[in-house]
């Protein structure tokens, strides 16, 4: 309903306003917001959707329920066996862990490459920046096997250790950008002042690099959050279940029936990555912008 | 942060808490002066050889165990029979072959790939360019625009959106709901082969926010003076775009390019979500990384799981490779 009236809407300054700046600016905006309700609009609905009865959720197209109900995520929480509440503590583990690990060693190894010297530098630099093409479908089946082996399947292991391991190479890569930008007399000057490495590191350049430390930890969060192909390979026991294989289980196992459970499950699931978001958004969008230009 | 002002000769003399050399708190007191001096000294240079290997030490693991040596025994499996249940029984390049030859199946994952790459990315990044483009008006709000159109590719990956997509474009979901107000009959949009894959691409151009923001970025770095020069040539607005904008953009046009392709070949969660798994109806979302799942993971043929991980790999590096190579006809570098 609202798209039309928008389309309409911009149509008739369009014509108006084509001299002065005013409506010109008036009309640039009515298109901007037409157009970011259009793309919105599928999330405002699915929100709305999940306050609703069900009955109401296949004949409204108007987001906005009337009367609120409730009883969706009572139900939806309750899940079709463990229970949300579970996938939910789950989730947050394996991604607070997963941030801790990147922080942890992306960071050391972006300092080693971006301002230590060292045999072989070079050639560990080329083979970092060689693992970030590789698709991780090439690892996964040899991954899965020593995982296994190593008798972590339905445990979180498989999914945090690599991180502590500094597997996500764009990181590593972001934090050796980062550092580049920053002047090299800060080196010198701690080691003059008698500084380690590790002083100098721990001291000097870590607190200056709280901008890539923000965006590492932001798209590290978002992006263990929404993974839903090595939980599903790991996780095989419903206690162990992260969010996104919750809800997908749980799609399964109702079918289309649920759908109001299921929406309010959805949005709860979406609640953190908003939460993040709004939080985080100039370090988002600044660290893509940045990563992607000095690539 | 611990960036004094003091000489080291002032260190030296600094209280012990302020540990001026890094290994200082392990000395006897009562070592001569001298001595202590130069062993801190030998310390520190050793200390200084070992430190970059100590900071590399979790990707150097990392490296080795989990990527390298996956890597290499993955190239190995690519070329065996394996269940996990018995060794791997050596094949030689059988699994590739078959893959080409004798399994339709797989062709058609090929085919419903690259249907998804290469209609889904261009559109993407056209509507990352022209959002851009007008954003980059010195318009009040941007901040807020730029947000609402970054938002979908943030969770445009996971699961609770492929659930709503498979809502949406479900026989009772909400596109029919608007279709009808139009009079127009309702289907199943995902239940139809004809239209299942375009509902796949809809959602990835959807997400055009993230290159949108990279776009943004570099046309902030295009000099004003070009269209201060530009302007005094007479120069209208398509002329603009044509010949200082778009030239002036192709780099990071290359480099969205790159990166979006490399995703988009690699998409999984939509299209398990939305088929339920099985890349249905008739095989018209069979991903290709969800076959290789399928072979993989539900029925245990790991060897040919790894083969066709190696044949997406290097599809993947080749497209790259010929991106950058066509790269040189279109992209402007400004040296």
């Amino acid at each position: 309903m609202t798209t039309d009236i928008k389309i309409d809407y911009t149509r008739e300054i369009g014509v108006v306003g084509r001299r002065n700046k005013a409506p010109r600016s008036v009309l640039r905006h009515g298109l901007l917001i037409g157009f970011g309700l259009v793309m919105l609009y599928p999330l405002i609905w699915m929100v709305g959707a999940s306050f609703k009865e069900s009955s109401d959720i296949f004949t409204e197209i108007w987001p906005f329920p009337d009367p609120v109900v409730l009883e969706n995520y009572e139900r939806g929480w309750r899940g079709s066996g463990v229970g949300f509440g579970t996938y939910f503590l789950n989730s947050t583990i394996v991604a607070v862990l997963s941030v801790v690990g990147n922080l942890f060693a992306c960071t050391l190894a972006g300092y080693a490459f971006a301002r230590l010297s060292f045999k072989f530098r070079a050639v560990f630099f080329a083979c970092m920046m060689a693992t970030l093409m590789l698709p991780h479908h090439v690892l996964m089946v040899p991954q899965y096997i020593l995982f296994a082996n190593l008798g972590w399947v339905n445990t979180f292991l498989p999914l945090i250790t690599p991180k502590f391991l500094a597997v996500d190479a764009f990181f590593v890569f972001l934090m050796v950008q980062f550092l580049r930008g920053l002047p090299r007399e800060l080196d010198e000057a701690a080691k003059i002042d008698g500084a380690g490495p590790w002083r100098t590191f721990w001291h000097v350049i870590l607190p200056l690099t709280l901008p890539a430390l923000a965006t590492t930890s932001i798209f590290t969060f978002i992006w263990t959050w929404n993974d839903f192909l090595s939980p599903m390979i790991y996780l095989q026991d419903p206690r162990t279940y992260t969010v996104p294989l919750g809800l997908n289980s749980f799609l399964d196992a109702s079918g289309d029936s649920a759908w109001g459970p299921m929406f309010a499950m959805a949005v709860l699931s979406l609640g953190p990555l908003f939460g993040f978001f709004l939080a985080g958004q100039k370090y988002l969008t600044t660290g893509i912008a940045t990563t992607g230009l000095k690539g | 942060m611990a960036l004094t002002h003091s000489r080291p000769s002032d260190t030296e003399r600094s209280a012990p808490g302020s540990e001026p050399h890094v290994v200082r708190g392990s000395e006897d007191p009562r070592t001569p002066r001298a001595a202590r001096g130069l062993r801190s000294l030998r310390a520190a240079r050793f200390n200084e050889r070992l430190a970059p290997y100590l900071f590399l030490l979790p990707w150097l693991i990392g490296f080795f165990v989990i990527t390298l040596g996956p890597m290499l025994y993955s190239l190995y499996l690519s070329f065996t029979n394996f269940s996990m249940l018995a060794p791997p029984e050596w094949v030689g390049i059988d699994n590739y072959i078959k893959m080409f030859t004798n399994d339709p199946k797989y062709l058609e994952s090929v085919r419903v790939t690259l249907v998804y790459v290469f209609v889904s990315v261009p559109l993407q990044l056209a509507f990352a360019l022209m959002l851009a483009m007008v954003l980059n008006r010195g318009l009040r709000g941007l901040p807020i625009y730029r947000s609402i159109y970054y938002l979908p590719s943030l969770i445009g990956g996971s699961v609770a959106i492929a659930v709503l997509w498979r809502q949406m474009f479900g026989h009772n979901g909400l596109i029919n709901q608007i279709l009808d107000v139009f009079g127009i009959e309702a289907q199943s949009w995902i239940g139809n082969p004809n239209t299942a894959l375009g509902t796949l691409i809809i959602l990835n151009v959807w997400t055009f926010g993230s290159p949108m923001v990279i776009f943004l970025a570099a046309l902030r770095q295009i000099p004003q003076e070009l269209y201060e020069a530009g302007a005094v040539d007479g120069v209208n607005k398509r002329q603009q775009f044509l010949h200082i904008t778009l030239p002036m953009l192709t780099p990071i046009v290359l480099f969205n390019l790159i990166l979006q392709l490399i995703g988009a070949f690699q998409a999984f969660t939509p299209a398990f979500v939305v088929s339920g798994g099985t890349g249905g109806p008739v095989n018209s979302t069979l991903f290709y990384t969800l076959y290789l799942y399928q072979r993989g993971f539900t029925s245990f043929q790991m060897g040919y799981a790894s083969a066709m991980a190696w044949v997406l790999f290097v599809g993947i590096a080749v497209v790259t490779v010929i991106n950058f190579w066509f790269s040189k006809y279109w992209v402007h570098y400004d040296d």
